[in-house]
């Protein structure tokens, strides 16, 4: 078998996976009554084609990106970290709140504080599951999804209660949400919506990718990821090391909150987190757990979070279909990895190949 | 049923993976009620032709032939069909399920509609350990089971899925001595009935049970012939291309200061019972005490505990005259203890890291290799590259993931971890476990060497040959405590032998 037969083979069966993910999507969107094509296009090219769409794109993917980097150490570190949207939360709520109480400080000391307080409750939120699975064994998926819904809860309360706007209890209209946050934490925006924290997200992919892979913690949590046993056999302190990692995944989700607030929506609203902290983690396996397949893979599920909310009005396809698309688009994936470490199948194509080859000359 | 396999040949066998020739223009035949034996050191390529001959693995070149004609197997269901059964090293059966149910995952006959008659497989089960005098209890969780039972649950199930021409993968790699020649004096009865390829290096068990030899080296067969006429040291050179000879210690007394002192040690296993019951040991500095007995009275719990990685329930750990027990795994390494474990493929390796992140396994924080928590990532590759010669750990690079080596260049990446952190104790345990005659040997003379350097070494092991040959001392473990303490010299296999079966000497055998 030469290599470029194994190149072409290679790259037919992805092409056929993109085929079969369009086809599948196809089936469901005629079943709808949709336009098929224009669909695709609403989703997929309309919103490259105007800068004011691409700067939305960019701001759905700079929470996702931030996000799925946390996902990633954790999962890095041997712990799934399905809590995101709770972590996130917590991170708005903490964001929110430091901005509330302390509206008089100067920007320099307040954004970062602010900041900080959403990165320290979305790692509180984190920290919990953490010391959970390592001292007592709690299945983190079970303790993420549970703490999704208190924090859920509790941040619907907060809305309500503490931290309503008091001009809605005025008006009597009740929406709830926070007042206004003042200007002193706001991150800039660099043209519509998109914002500085493109940015922070950016240098956050490299950080993690030095952390995970250059430095000695980073070794340490790896090691304790992928082999528990051996990591212990080798010194390391495994269940610091997951918990560690657990508080650092929350950490970023805390983080992607407060930045969501000061850059976006500048106050904390219901919806913020978006479910962020689940697509975060199809994005973070769809980069294959690596920070520089995460920056791609964040764009990509941002553009077709995007696009989904254009197709309602465009094309009148409910924006679901996106949801339905991401998992299509999951099961591609592990389908086509099997299919390509499948030698037997590529051999008999190879020997099919040739035989037919052989015919021709004959 | 179809037909009996008469003959079974390979030709020309050719496998390539990327930088490793793994198999190189392979031919081999096995006849009727054969038992061929297939040698070689690790890493030949032995388990890669078998697995070649089970479908897993795709031939680049050549061709299989059974019983004349040709086959093509697209994976291990379609030789399952034909009559080939293989009993892998490691085990493919479910802990938590009974040996009938572990049969009955592969056997279709008893997978009606809507219903799994257990009863028909739990009849074929008994049928076949009964007309191959396998004892096993059909009923038997997996997990209650010894080493050498669940083996004969693999022989069991294969046979019930209706092979007819067997494959064992070093069978008794983990195995007990005993257990090694029942298993034996098993395959020559099963002989009758069908042919066997039998897969080992070790060689008094090749000459015990195999009609024919072939020997592989590097890929290739550099031998075959009838096992009868040719002796075990013949074979040996044959095997790794020179003449192997077993260091023995027969350096004198070094009369160290006490090393490591173990009194009245307890320790629980993990299913709760006192695996170590008032232990005490003590072991020298340039002192080699073998831990000769049956594996399952204690050996692990013992290594685990004296490396931090079991909690202690009572009793002392003294280690050059501190107290260490309780203590964690990361306080003995800093104290000097080296450690190689039983479990080398998940615990002495994290096997998706590079053989170069393995090799700093305990040292990421150390100053050679990191400095303010940063990787230095020359440091690392230059300690692997220097490793990698002086072990000669075999190897496409040492960016490879260390997973993916045979057990012996494993074993070696452990050794040139352990050995070269200049560690001031060594626990080596079952260090040659399923490795070859050359690898056997470079590893005993690592171990002599470290002790003539003056370090002390408790090595446990079941491998009669090896503690006698090593050991100053040698200590038999039964039942959690110390049966008795021999010196070098005075010990012999039939002693070791009555007290690792718990009996005193001088009573009735």
């Amino acid at each position: 078998m030469n290599r470029n037969f194994k190149l072409v083979y290679k790259s037919l069966v992805i092409l056929a996976a993109i085929i079969v993910t369009l086809a599948i999507s196809s089936l469901i969107l005629v079943v709808l009554g949709a336009d098929i094509l224009r669909t695709f296009e609403t989703i997929i090219i309309t919103p490259l084609t105007r800068v004011g769409h691409i700067t939305e794109v960019f701001v759905r993917a700079v929470p996702l990106c931030i996000i799925a980097l946390g996902v990633a150490v954790a999962y890095r570190s041997g712990i799934v970290n399905i809590g995101a949207e709770g972590q996130m939360a917590m991170g708005v709520l903490g964001f929110t709140a430091t901005a509330l109480a302390l509206p008089d400080l100067p920007k320099p000391i307040l954004l970062p504080m602010a900041l900080i307080a959403g990165v320290l409750s979305g790692g509180l939120w984190g920290f919990i599951p953490g010391i959970l699975k390592s001292k007592l064994e709690v299945s983190e998926l079970l303790s993420t999804v549970m703490l999704n819904y208190i924090a859920a809860q509790f941040y619907s309360f907060c809305l309500r209660v503490p931290m309503m706007d008091p001009a809605e209890a005025l008006s009597g209209a009740g929406t709830p949400q926070s007042a206004r946050l003042t200007t002193n934490i706001e991150i800039g925006r660099i043209t519509g919506r998109l914002h500085y924290g493109l940015f922070i997200a950016l240098a956050l992919a490299v950080i993690v990718y030095l952390f995970l892979w250059k430095t000695s913690y980073g070794y340490k949590m790896r090691a304790s990821g992928s082999q528990p046993r051996a990591a212990r056999y080798g010194g390391i302190a495994v269940s610091r090391y997951v918990t560690l990692a657990m508080v650092i995944s929350g950490a970023f989700a805390g983080l992607a909150g407060g930045i969501e607030i000061a850059a976006v929506h500048r106050r904390a609203i219901e919806g913020v987190t978006n479910n962020y902290g689940f697509s975060a983690v199809v994005v973070a396996l769809f980069g294959m757990l690596h920070p520089f397949g995460i920056v791609p893979a964040s764009f990509f599920f941002a553009l077709l979070i995007y696009g989904s909310t254009l197709t309602p009005r465009a094309v009148g396809v409910p924006a679901n279909i996106v949801d339905v698309m991401q998992g299509l688009i999951i099961m591609t994936i592990v389908t086509t990895q099997m299919i390509l470490q499948n030698d037997y199948l590529m051999d008999r194509v190879w020997h099919w190949w040739c035989s037919k080859r052989k015919a021709k000359e004959a | 049923m179809s037909e009996k396999i008469t003959s079974l040949r390979m030709e020309h066998i050719t496998k390539r993976f990327p930088g490793v020739l793994a198999g190189d223009d392979i031919s081999l035949e096995v006849g009727e009620g054969e038992i061929l034996a297939l040698v070689g050191e690790n890493g030949a390529g032995k388990t890669t032709l078998m697995n070649i001959l089970m479908g897993i693995y795709q031939p680049d070149e050549g061709r299989i032939f059974i019983n004349g004609n040709e086959v093509r197997f697209r994976g291990p269901e379609d030789a399952f069909k034909v009559g080939l059964g293989m009993v892998h090293q490691q085990y493919m059966l479910v802990g938590d399920m009974t040996v009938t149910e572990n049969v009955a995952l592969g056997y279709k006959q008893a997978w009606k509609p809507m219903k799994l008659d257990l009863d028909e497989v739990r009849r074929r089960v008994v049928e076949v350990s009964d007309r191959h005098g396998l004892a096993v209890n059909p009923d038997a969780y997996i997990w209650q089971l010894s080493v050498g039972e669940q083996q004969r649950v693999e022989l069991v199930k294969t046979l019930c899925l209706g092979a007819r021409f067997l494959i064992l993968d070093e069978p008794t790699s983990a195995l007990t001595p005993q257990e090694t020649e029942e298993l034996v004096d098993l395959l020559k009865k099963m002989k009758e009935e069908l042919s066997i390829i039998f897969i080992s290096h070790k060689l008094n068990e090749v000459k015990a049970v195999s009609d024919k030899i072939a020997i592989l080296r590097h890929g290739r067969i550099v031998f075959t012939g009838d096992t009868a006429d040719h002796s075990s040291s013949s074979i040996a050179a044959l095997m790794t291309g020179h003449e192997i000879e077993l260091p023995e210690n027969k350096e004198a007394d070094m009369h160290g200061g006490l090393a490591l002192s173990i009194k009245d040690l307890c320790v629980r296993s993990d299913r709760g019972n006192l695996a170590l019951d008032h232990f005490s040991l003590d072991i020298r500095e340039g002192e080699v005490v073998g831990l000769a007995g049956v594996s399952g009275n204690g050996q692990r719990e013992l290594a685990e505990a004296v490396n931090g990685l079991r909690a202690v329930e009572s009793g002392s750990i003294s280690f050059f005259g501190e107290e260490c027990a309780g203590r964690g795994a990361h306080q003995m390494i800093e104290a000097g203890m080296g450690y190689i474990p039983e479990e080398r493929n998940i615990e002495g390796i994290v096997p998706a890291f590079s053989i170069k992140e393995n090799l700093i396994l305990k040292d990421s924080e150390n100053p050679r290799f990191s400095k303010h928590h940063l990787m230095k990532r020359k440091a690392v590759m230059e300690n692997a590259e220097r490793l990698r010669k002086d072990f000669d750990i075999r190897c496409p690079g040492v960016d490879t993931a260390a997973g993916s080596l045979s057990g012996g260049n494993i074993q070696k990446v452990i050794l040139a971890r352990e050995l070269t952190r200049s560690p001031r104790f060594l626990v080596a345990v079952y260090p040659t476990r399923g490795l070859d005659m050359g690898a056997v040997e470079s590893i005993h003379k690592e171990l002599l060497a470290k002790r003539k350097e003056g370090i002390g070494i408790l090595l446990i092991s079941e491998e009669l040959d090896e503690i006698m040959n090593l050991s100053d001392r040698i200590a038999v473990i039964y039942k959690g405590r110390v049966q008795c303490v021999m010196k070098h010299g005075e010990a012999d296999k039939r002693r070791l032998g009555i007290h690792m079966a718990g009996l005193e000497e001088g009573s009735d055998e």
